[in-house]
């Protein structure tokens, strides 16, 4: 294969400065001493990160988030490890429908879920509540958990299980200690990528959040819509910073491009 | 495949599946029934939201020019978003692919790494970065000659298309890699033992073959810009409204339920329509290489 000339390096440098730019400035602006937003030119300074502290709000919703995130792919994936399994091994009627159902929260667009959600919870009594945002975030991240325990699902060894087996291993006994370790991988990742999605989320959560359920990305933007200062890039520093870490070790762990490519679709 | 467990027992996939399926009929399909269904109910600024079926909000939504303008605008930002995305993303991707081992890896890393970073903080980047007339970007395309006068970013629809954009550009390089990886390098080295020159190449060999890359990837764009939230909200303020930020002000502001989900049904419905068409579409005209 031919080697890239210099005209596709220059598109490439451009592309990529373009990519990171808006990330960048978000972290640079975040250490300005100023109390206007401003590039730091006349030194650093962790002011507004230390301000952070006075704004108990911000600190509140990450805790939700954070709780939010772990809990939500927690319990997506004790309902997708099953039908991932069933998908993976059996051929049934009315499997491409299901497995179809399952990835369709990828279809809807968010602010429909969002609202589907808010009519739903409010006429169930649950409007606001932090058990309402579980349920919702369950379905908006049950593709990526369902996703990634197919792929391990499909790939697994299958007679590794035989042999248990033949060695008298069976149902509980042939899933715990068998098949789960070998599809364990697959199953962090999958974990990980929905905690990084319902960490995310805005579209449907700003529906759903009250008062004391608000997430991150909710406080940061009804804090924004307000005004812009450098309190919130302080705020979105440590957002970038949380996610940077969870992508180093997704990547170290499970590989980046496998990950985003979703690898495991069914029928393909 | 083995039969030790595949046949004995027919009911088992269903005894697997059945939890999760009772979950997305009873929190996920009743639900969006509900929606549906809100957006034939009547409201009233003091009498509420009123159980009946009357065509009231749609009527609304299909006489009133300004809904009309605003999907319109909805689409147009969609639009342009995928063709910027395909014209600038496309060649990144054939770029990155033909860098050696280890670029290629770190840079895969640089451009796909802000999907998964928050849309709010990578939107906020592009506030700060348009800020005014005398932003960053006017500064830097100033001095680069390339504009005379400072181009509106803040609240145009400009700003959305470039903040969106960057916010989707991911997905397409995602799906122009994936698509080269199926294409065979030998045939670029025949064309080129052949006499074609590289302008050739690219035109007769290569884009027929990451076309449908180019395409899939542009119908997750299209789908994600037209119902994007968090982006034309901030970028585009409280006056440039787009279905989804139109449908939050409705139910979070106005309080007028039955006029959102109907806006909600309409965008969901014209999406659903969008991709299903397109992507038989694609099928039928690149069928010999999905095979």
């Amino acid at each position: 294969m031919r080697r890239n000339g210099p005209l596709a390096l220059i598109f490439h440098t451009i592309f990529v400065i373009v990519m990171v730019a808006p990330i960048l400035v978000v972290c640079l602006v975040a250490f300005t001493p100023d109390g206007f937003l401003s590039l730091p030119t006349n030194g650093f300074s962790l002011r507004w990160f230390r301000a952070i502290g006075n704004y108990p709000e911000f600190i509140q919703a990450f805790w939700v988030s954070l709780g939010l995130g772990a809990l939500s792919s927690l319990v997506a994936l004790l309902f997708a490890v099953p039908a991932a399994l069933a998908i993976a091994r059996y051929r049934f009627r009315g499997r491409d429908a299901l497995a179809a159902l399952f990835l369709s929260p990828l279809m809807i667009p968010h602010v429909v879920l969002g609202i589907a959600f808010l009519r739903f919870f409010t006429s169930t009594g649950l409007g606001g509540s932090f058990a309402a945002l579980i349920i919702a975030h369950v379905i908006i991240v049950f593709p990526f958990a369902l996703r990634l325990t197919l792929a391990a699902a499909t790939g697994m060894d299958r007679t590794v299980e035989m042999a248990a087996v033949s060695l008298g291993a069976n149902g509980w006994t042939l899933f715990r200690r068998v098949t789960l370790p070998l599809i364990l991988p697959g199953v962090i990742s999958g974990w990980a990528l929905a905690f990084i999605q319902s960490f995310d989320d805005l579209t449907m959560t700003v529906f759903l959040a009250a008062p004391g359920t608000e997430t991150l990305p909710v406080r940061m933007f009804l804090y924004i819509q307000d005004n812009i200062d450098p309190l919130v890039t302080s705020v979105s520093a440590c957002v970038i910073a949380v996610t940077l870490t969870a992508l180093i070790l997704l990547d170290r762990f499970y590989g980046l491009d496998r990950v985003l490519a979703g690898k495991g679709d069914p029928g393909r | 495949m083995s039969a030790v467990a595949e046949e004995r027992n027919a009911r088992a996939p269903w005894a697997l599946t059945a939890p999760a399926l009772m979950l997305f009929i009873g929190v996920l399909l009743i639900p969006l029934a509900m929606t549906v269904m809100l957006s034939f109910h009547d409201w009233g600024q003091y009498k509420g939201i009123e159980p009946v079926f009357i065509l009231k909000n749609w009527r609304e939504i299909a006489t009133d020019p300004y809904y009309a303008e605003m999907f319109w605008r909805t689409f147009r930002i969609a639009i342009l978003t995928t063709l910027l995305t395909a014209l600038l993303g496309a060649p990144e991707a054939y770029i990155l692919n033909r860098m050696s081992g280890r670029w290629k890896s770190f840079f895969l890393l640089v451009i796909l790494g802000p999907l998964l970073i928050s849309v709010v903080a990578r939107t906020l980047g592009w506030a700060l970065l348009f800020g005014g007339n005398n932003g960053l970007v006017n500064k830097l395309l100033m001095s680069l000659g390339v504009i005379h006068s400072p181009i509106p970013f803040m609240f145009t629809e400009t700003g959305m298309v470039v903040a969106l954009a960057h916010v989707m550009m991911p997905f397409m390089v995602l799906s122009v890699w994936a698509a080269l990886q199926r294409l065979d390098p030998q045939i670029e080295n025949a064309a080129m033992s052949l006499g074609a020159g590289p302008i050739t190449i690219i035109r007769r060999i290569i884009m027929p073959q990451i076309m449908p890359g180019v395409l899939s990837g542009a119908i997750i764009v299209f789908s994600l810009s037209a119902s994007a939230f968090a982006t034309p909200a901030i970028i585009g303020g409280r006056r440039l409204k787009v279905a989804a930020t139109l449908a939050y002000d409705e139910f979070l502001n106005t309080l007028n339920w039955p006029l959102g989900a109907a806006v909600a049904t309409l965008l969901l419905i014209a999406l659903v329509l969008i991709v299903i068409g397109s992507n038989a579409l694609i099928e039928r005209r690149y069928a010999e290489v999905f095979r």
